[in-house]
């Protein structure tokens, strides 16, 4: 084991058929640490999360998880991480203690009854224990599903969009859990969408079609990615946006609000792209930092724009 | 390296889920009850007051008394009174009465003298149900006719073999041992048919609900959830056979000749296999759908080649071959051992063996099927 490093693969990789989903992935966590995973869909965050619990077999890479082989020790490594999985996978026709109970006892525990009246009521579902899971709403689904992961104490948790449908309230309760946890020594390995959630994270891999694309510290990611950016506003915006399309030479479009965020990784093309828009009433433009939004947004188009010849090179690592 | 606690665990939530399923749960009782009903559409489920003739080649108080017992049976109702073996088979053939029963010449005389003389009886066994209830309650009457003189007779012709013998003759059906064998029968293919059929969606239901995922997320062992899956059914089955085997007592009058353990025995392990055949069957279905074909699949030969249609020994090689490797081909034959024959466990015993060892192959072709990971 290197380090307290919790995960330490080396050119993890799974093909379904003659398609490379996850394309020889290194990913180091260390202990306590919450690695976040982004990506757009479809970009293998699942298929990397299942190889690392032992529910895929990598068809090539090596290396160790809570320092169990990642190929050979999965009974292991199964017994000491948590993992939710995207898809509610928890029995519809069982209640809510049962779900519970059933994924405790599989865990061996001790103390069943009291872990679970424990768990539903920090879950908040002490009064609805007997509720059948499958009538639960989207999001409760997810809460359960989170409870049910955790109840063993798994000192690695692996979730894979825990969040989805959840409201901004129990969003926020959940990221604080997460923290705490981390406090005591819990990594966490977390797929989002969600920008939010994702500055949370100590650090994040950017991943696209199988290649990861960036992999470093949140904080240090849009100054990586090495953004030009700025900030226009005025009370044609559409106009705005018709003049910088056609003056182009930039990689980031968005609309913030009230406001157009242009950003690219050339100053001299976004700087003339604004002057074309100077006669226009009201106008603002002020230059801004880049952040981890544009710099997602950034990787994602470039991703599907130049998916065939090399990603890791508008990086430029 | 197997865990109890997990192979609990898998075991009681299932047990709740076929709790909660009340469809299945519903089916699986309906189902030998809407086949037995079904049978009872179409035989005569009632086989008493069958007209008889009979032939009295001597006339006592002994005979008279006996011919009083049949009629008090209820089974037979004497319709005619013939006066040649031809005479009354002719009525037989005509299907003008079901049974011949004749009483030879001298009987009074042979009885006393502890000669047995033979007491014939002739069915119409074409209608296989019908024949059954009766002939099986011949013998009987027979002993409780005779029951009062026996008592007059001398010390030495009581105890042992009894002072007559009834020879029962069955017509008009050559394979007249299998005549009782369609409701013992009917266990056999009722079992078959709903414990493959239970199972064969264990695993085909987590992969289309995508339990499957956070299932094998956790330690739990190939080995403990094919234990967990199947066991809680062997209780379904049980009752099933329950619900079979007094049916056929009530309505069909089927006696239970044999010891009841090794048939006992016999009728879990033969559950049990049918259950493993559905679970390796769930591990080779993509849905349920697959699922409920390969059932069918597997239905067929066990209806066709099995005995329940057709009588095993007149079957070819090949199909004997096939029959063979069928679980239910063994367990009918200890059904009709154990229920009309009164075999005990020695006699069971060359079936049952067979049936243990496909269950052993068919849990370990499981095991090889089975996969933990979801590639
Ligand atoms: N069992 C499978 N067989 C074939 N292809 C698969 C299989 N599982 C996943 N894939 C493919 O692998 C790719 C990556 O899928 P994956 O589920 O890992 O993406 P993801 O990043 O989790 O996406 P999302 O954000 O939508 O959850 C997809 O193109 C998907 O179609
Ligand atoms: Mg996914």
């Amino acid at each position: 084991m290197n380090g307290d490093l919790v995960i330490d693969v080396k050119g993890l990789t799974k093909k379904f058929g003659d398609k490379t989903v996850v394309d020889r992935f290194d990913i180091s966590v260390p202990k306590g640490a919450i690695y976040g995973f982004l990506g757009p869909n479809g970009s293998g965050k699942t298929t990397t999360i299942r190889m690392v619990c032992g529910l895929l077999k990598p068809d090539g890479g090596s290396g160790a998880v809570l320092g169990l082989d990642v190929l050979k020790q999965s009974d292991k490594i199964k017994e000491r991480v948590g993992y939710m999985t995207q898809r509610f996978s928890l029995y519809g026709d069982l209640s809510i203690r049962e779900n519970l109970e059933f994924v405790g006892r599989l865990y061996s525990l001790d103390h069943l009854k009291d872990r679970v009246d424990a768990s539903l009521k920090s879950l908040g579902l002490a009064d609805r224990a007997r509720q059948l899971a499958g009538t639960l709403s989207g999001g409760w689904k997810q809460r359960l599903a989170l409870a049910a992961c955790m109840i063993h104490e798994p000192e690695l948790l692996l979730l894979d969009e825990p969040t989805a449908g959840v409201d901004p309230k129990a969003r926020r309760d959940f990221w604080d859990a997460i923290r705490d946890y981390s406090a005591q020594g819990v990594t966490t390995l977390v797929s989002t969408h969600y920008m939010d959630e994702a500055v949370q994270c100590d650090r994040i891999a950017f991943i696209a079609y199988g290649k990861k694309l960036i992999d470093a510290p949140t904080a240090d990611i849009p100054r990586k990615v090495g953004l030009f950016a700025r900030r226009i506003e005025t009370s044609a915006l559409d106009e705005a946006t018709r003049r910088l399309k056609a003056a182009g030479g930039f990689d980031v479009l968005a609309r913030f609000g009230a406001a157009i965020h242009v950003a690219g990784r050339d100053p001299e093309a976004i700087i003339a792209a604004a002057r074309s828009l100077e006669d226009l009433p009201d106008i603002k433009i002020e230059s801004i930092d880049a952040g981890l939004e544009e710099a997602f947004i950034y990787l994602m188009t470039g991703a599907q724009d130049n998916f065939a010849n090399g990603l890791e090179a508008r990086v430029g690592q | 390296m197997i865990s109890l606690a997990r192979i609990r665990a898998v075991f009681l939530k299932e047990l709740v889920q076929m709790r909660r399923d009340r469809p299945t749960f519903a089916i699986m009782i309906m189902v030998p009850i809407m086949q037995l009903t079904l049978f009872g559409f179409a035989i005569d489920t009632d086989p008493r007051n069958m007209p008889t003739a009979v032939e009295l080649r001597d006339d006592g108080p002994l005979t008279r008394s006996f011919l009083a017992s049949l009629v008090q049976s209820e089974y037979f109702r004497i319709v005619k009174r013939v006066h040649s073996l031809d005479e009354g088979e002719s009525l037989l053939q005509a299907g003008e009465v079901s049974y011949l029963i004749v009483i030879p010449e001298h009987f009074e005389r042979d009885f006393v003298r502890g000669e047995r003389p033979q007491i014939l009886f002739a069915a119409d066994a074409s209608d296989p149900v019908a024949a059954s209830g009766p002939i099986a309650a011949a013998n009987e009457i027979a002993r409780r006719a005779f029951a009062p003189e026996l008592e007059r007779l001398p010390r030495r012709l009581r105890g042992g073999l009894p002072p007559y013998e009834a020879v029962i003759h069955r017509q008009y059906n050559p394979a007249g041992e299998t005549s009782m064998n369609i409701v013992p029968g009917l266990l056999g293919v009722i079992l078959t048919m709903t414990m493959i059929m239970i199972t064969a969606i264990a695993l085909t239901r987590e992969v289309e609900r995508g339990t499957i995922e956070a299932l094998l997320s956790t330690p739990v062992r190939a080995s403990e959830i094919m234990i967990g899956k199947t066991t809680p059914y062997i209780l379904v089955g049980v009752i099933q056979a329950t619900i079979v085997l007094v049916a056929g007592r009530l309505i069909f009058h089927i006696p239970f000749a044999g010891e009841a353990w090794p048939f006992l025995l016999a009728m879990v392990l033969f559950i049990f296999t049918n259950l493993m055949l559905g679970y390796l069957i769930s591990t080779v279905a993509k849905t349920q759908m697959q699922a409920m074909q390969m059932t069918f699949f597997i239905f067929l030969p066990s209806i066709l080649l099995s005995g329940f249609m057709f009588p095993f020994a007149a079957m070819p090689g090949w199909a004997k071959a096939i029959g063979e490797a069928l679980p239910i081909t063994h367990f009918l034959r200890i059904v009709r051992e154990v229920m009309l024959k009164g075999a005990g466990f020695a006699e069971i015993r060359g079936d049952i063996w067979p049936i243990a060892v496909i269950l052993t192959m068919l849990a370990l072709a499981s095991l090889a099927r089975f996969r933990r990971t979801l590639d």
